[in-house]
């Protein structure tokens, strides 16, 4: 099992992560498809988001109380598989997940959630052959650290703003 | 319906408060391609018979903002505004990066075009192919800074109650907007987006203003136009990567290695109002602008080269300025230009255009020639209403820059732009001032010099369609990269030109698009088309200025003083070289003697329709003489 780090000290914001995931998944550029996003509320801060993997998977949980049971678990990655068959596209996994990662496919609207591209990620390829190593996989040894990503961009743009910025620049 | 293309442009006319869905044909589409191309050609196409009268801040001028066929696909992002321009009275293709043109493309639409006049202050809301006409009372006369942080707000906080629990977290809104120097009609001032980016060449925020639009909001949430051959799109991005991500230098400096660099390796740097075009200032060197970075990479969606580093001063007279980099060209205009040698100071200038909505080259220019006159005496402490503008004193010129963008005082006459402040200066003071303002037909001179030889060539500037602007000077053989014929590709393909060479981004004009051309082809055939419908616009110009080639196709008066100083001293271009090259570069292009496209020519091009107009041009000029 493995999971992406993701470090936005070191992202610059390029979405080539994004680009690379919609490439990788929908076989074009395709921005609203893409599983992780870069979200930039203030310019320069850019956090990256996307599947965090929580051990007690309340998307999938979510899913099963639906009726859908849409969401297996990969064996291999531990990656949360949807099945675009089942899914209905009902938001109750977005609705359960505590970062508010899976969204609907904008065509389709059947969930999207980071598959690890079966075990080797193409936006942490990306991400590392730019030299920008804002995202690594490592082993998925600390899961329950690991799950706190899975948080809203807002709760860490308030404190990056500080660390960039400060007080000195007023509101942004 | 042609690859690569939504094929529709949505139209917002403010003063009719109605929208509607304008078709672009593909045989349009395929000779014009787009960004700067189709504007262009649509400009010329509407107003071909009264250029003339159109007044470009008048409510008739329609603005123009476009994508490309490739933008989205090739790796970095820029946006690109047109309209009749308020410095030149021509048509320059501006362009800023911002995901404004990713959304867009993803929006289902190759552009906007805006028309009319709000009578208050609106934005347009765009999401998905449809436009909301929407009160911007509450942002008008706002700073950069607080009109982002503040329609940010707003947007998003009505993304998160439509979308967040529905169909997941969105993305962070995009737009373009104005600052208060837009709002005023300044003729310098940018098309902004994100703080920093600005169209700055052309004046559209002047545009934007004229027709109370405070800004452009714009979501889409599908993928780029389908792509011909969809596989070969996705091997040719790997390709564009990988080669981008061995630009080193390009991607840890961006172009702020450019302060020293220009000017200690190629004396082409605007010191002191290009007075001089040398130094070796190490407190310039890319090492001292780093030092004050909190971010080094910074990029826009799908750049690799995240040229852009944000710079921050926490503490001192200037903190709370942010800017990004600042990149080369605003370093040496709002610095060594105005003897500024303070990278700090030069960060807070910086960041001062950006927030009033300025363009910094522009501005860095006119405050040049401002502070040459005090330094000469045409004008005075008494006409700048107290502000003692000397070489290096940042604080004076920051207080100038705020008077340009309210048109406060002497700020009123310098707004204008140079060309047109100096020609009101030699009017009311009797002194000829044209030989300090260094402009080429209204738009001042980017940051590279021809003086030394090692830079830009001497006879660009006096032939390019966009006047100074330095991301369109002719060069000559014209498939030369960085030429105006190649910028011509890479404005309309809608793509950035630090990102592109002469090879790759036609291969993805042909997987996207399915249309074969390469740099020749494109130099003879589209690019000349292109240039010539902005040559014609040019030469029509009106209703306040007229350019005539056999006077106006030349370099500003300082270009040919000798250079004072550095390792290229005493350099400078000859008058028989320029009209030499003139004359060749002409013939290259299929302009007659006059410098006006032939009749031959623009049938040859499929662009017949400018005859009529090209017929008024000489006929103007006959009548002037010899100009």
């Amino acid at each position: 099992m493995i999971f992406i780090l993701r470090d936005p000290h070191r992202c610059s914001g390029c979405r080539l992560c994004e680009v690379a995931c919609s490439l990788r998944h929908e076989g074009t550029v395709f921005p609203e498809a893409s599983r992780i996003r870069v979200i930039e509320l203030v310019p320069g801060i850019d956090v990256p988001h996307l599947c965090a993997m929580c051990p007690d998977y309340p998307c999938q949980k979510a899913c099963e109380r639906e009726g859908y049971n849409a969401i297996r678990i990969d064996e291999a990655t531990g990656a949360p598989i949807v099945d675009a068959d089942k899914c209905t596209g009902c938001g109750a996994c977005i609705r359960a997940c505590p970062g508010k990662v899976p969204r609907l496919h904008p065509v389709t609207r059947k969930a999207l959630i980071c598959d690890l591209c079966g075990g080797e990620p193409a936006c942490v390829a990306a991400c590392q052959e730019a030299g920008y190593g804002a995202l690594r996989v490592v082993p998925a040894t600390d899961r329950d650290l690991f799950q706190l990503y899975a948080t809203l961009p807002q709760f860490l743009v308030e404190r990056l703003k500080e660390t960039y910025y400060g007080e000195a620049a007023g509101e942004v | 319906m042609a690859y690569g293309y939504a094929g529709v442009l949505l139209e917002v006319d403010l003063s009719r408060e109605k929208t509607r869905v304008v078709e672009l044909g593909d045989d349009v589409l395929e000779r014009f391609i787009g960004g700067r191309g189709l504007g262009a050609y649509l400009l010329m196409r509407e107003f071909h018979d009264r250029w003339e009268r159109l007044d470009p801040l008048s409510p008739e001028n329609p603005l123009y903002v476009l994508t490309g066929p490739l933008t989205g696909y090739y790796p970095g992002v820029k946006l690109l505004v047109t309209a009749k321009s308020p410095q030149s009275n021509g048509i320059v293709g501006s362009v800023l990066s911002s995901e404004v043109a990713i959304e867009l493309r993803a929006a289902g639409l190759d552009g906007l075009v805006v028309r009319g006049a709000a009578k208050d202050p609106v934005y347009i809301y765009v999401e998905n192919g449809e436009a909301e006409i929407r009160d911007a009372g509450h942002l008008w006369g706002l700073g950069g800074r607080a009109t982002y942080r503040r329609l940010r707000d707003e947007l998003y906080r009505e993304y998160l109650a439509r979308h967040l629990n529905r169909d997941g977290l969105p993305r962070e809104p995009s737009f373009i907007y104005i600052g208060p120097a837009g709002e005023n009609r300044v003729r310098t001032a940018a098309v902004m987006a994100k703080w920093v980016h600005a169209a700055g060449y052309g004046g559209y925020g002047a545009v934007m203003g004229s027709k109370m639009l405070k800004a452009i909001a714009v979501r889409g949430t599908g993928p780029m136009p389908r792509a011909r051959w969809p596989g070969w799109v996705r091997h040719l991005i790997g390709e564009a990567w990988a080669r981008l991500n061995k630009n080193a230098l390009t991607k840890y400096w961006g172009t702020g290695l450019g302060a020293y660099m220009v000017a200690a390796r190629t004396s082409s740097e605007p010191v002191r109002n290009w007075q001089e075009e040398w130094h070796a200032n190490r407190n310039l060197a890319p090492q001292a602008f780093e030092a004050h970075w909190v971010k080094r990479y910074w990029g826009d969606y799908g750049c690799p080269s995240t040229c852009m580093k944000v710079s921050f001063l926490r503490n001192g007279r200037y903190a709370g300025s942010a800017t990004d980099a600042p990149d080369y060209e605003l370093q040496a205009y709002l610095g060594p230009n105005l003897g500024v040698q303070e990278p700090r100071a030069i960060i807070h200038l910086s960041y001062l255009a950006d927030e009033l909505g300025l363009c910094g080259i522009q501005t860095g220019n006119v405050l040049g020639f401002a502070a040459e006159l005090y330094e000469k005496g045409v004008i005075t402490s008494e006409d700048t209403g107290g502000i003692e503008l000397r070489w290096g004193d940042a604080e004076a010129f920051a207080r100038l820059m705020e008077a340009i963008a309210r048109r406060e005082g002497i700020g009123d006459l310098l707004a204008e732009g140079v060309y047109r402040a100096a020609k009101r200066i030699c009017e009311e003071k009797g002194v000829d001032v044209t030989r300090y303002a260094v402009h080429v037909k209204g738009i001042g001179v980017g940051a590279h010099g021809v003086r030394s030889g090692k830079d830009f060539p001497a006879y660009s500037y006096p032939v390019g369609v966009q006047g100074g602007d330095h991301t369109s000077a002719p060069r000559l053989p014209v498939t030369r990269q960085w030429g105006e014929h190649w910028m011509t590709f890479v404005d309309s393909a809608v793509i950035c030109a630090f990102n592109a060479d002469t090879v790759l981004p036609f291969e993805f004009l042909k997987a996207i698009t399915g249309w074969d051309v390469d740099m020749e082809r494109w130099a003879h055939e589209h690019a000349k088309r292109i240039i010539a419908v902005q040559r014609i616009a040019l030469l029509l110009g009106g209703p306040d200025a007229y350019w005539d080639p056999r006077r106006d196709d030349d370099l500003p008066p300082r270009f040919y003083e000798p250079l004072p100083s550095g390792p290229f001293k005493d350099r400078a271009p000859s008058r028989e070289e320029v009209e030499e090259k003139k004359r060749e570069y002409y013939a290259q292009v299929g302009w007659d003697s006059l410098g006006v496209p032939s009749d031959d020519t623009l049938e040859a091009l499929g662009i017949g329709f400018l005859k009529d107009a090209a017929g008024r041009i000489r006929k103007r000029l006959s009548e002037n003489g010899g100009g």
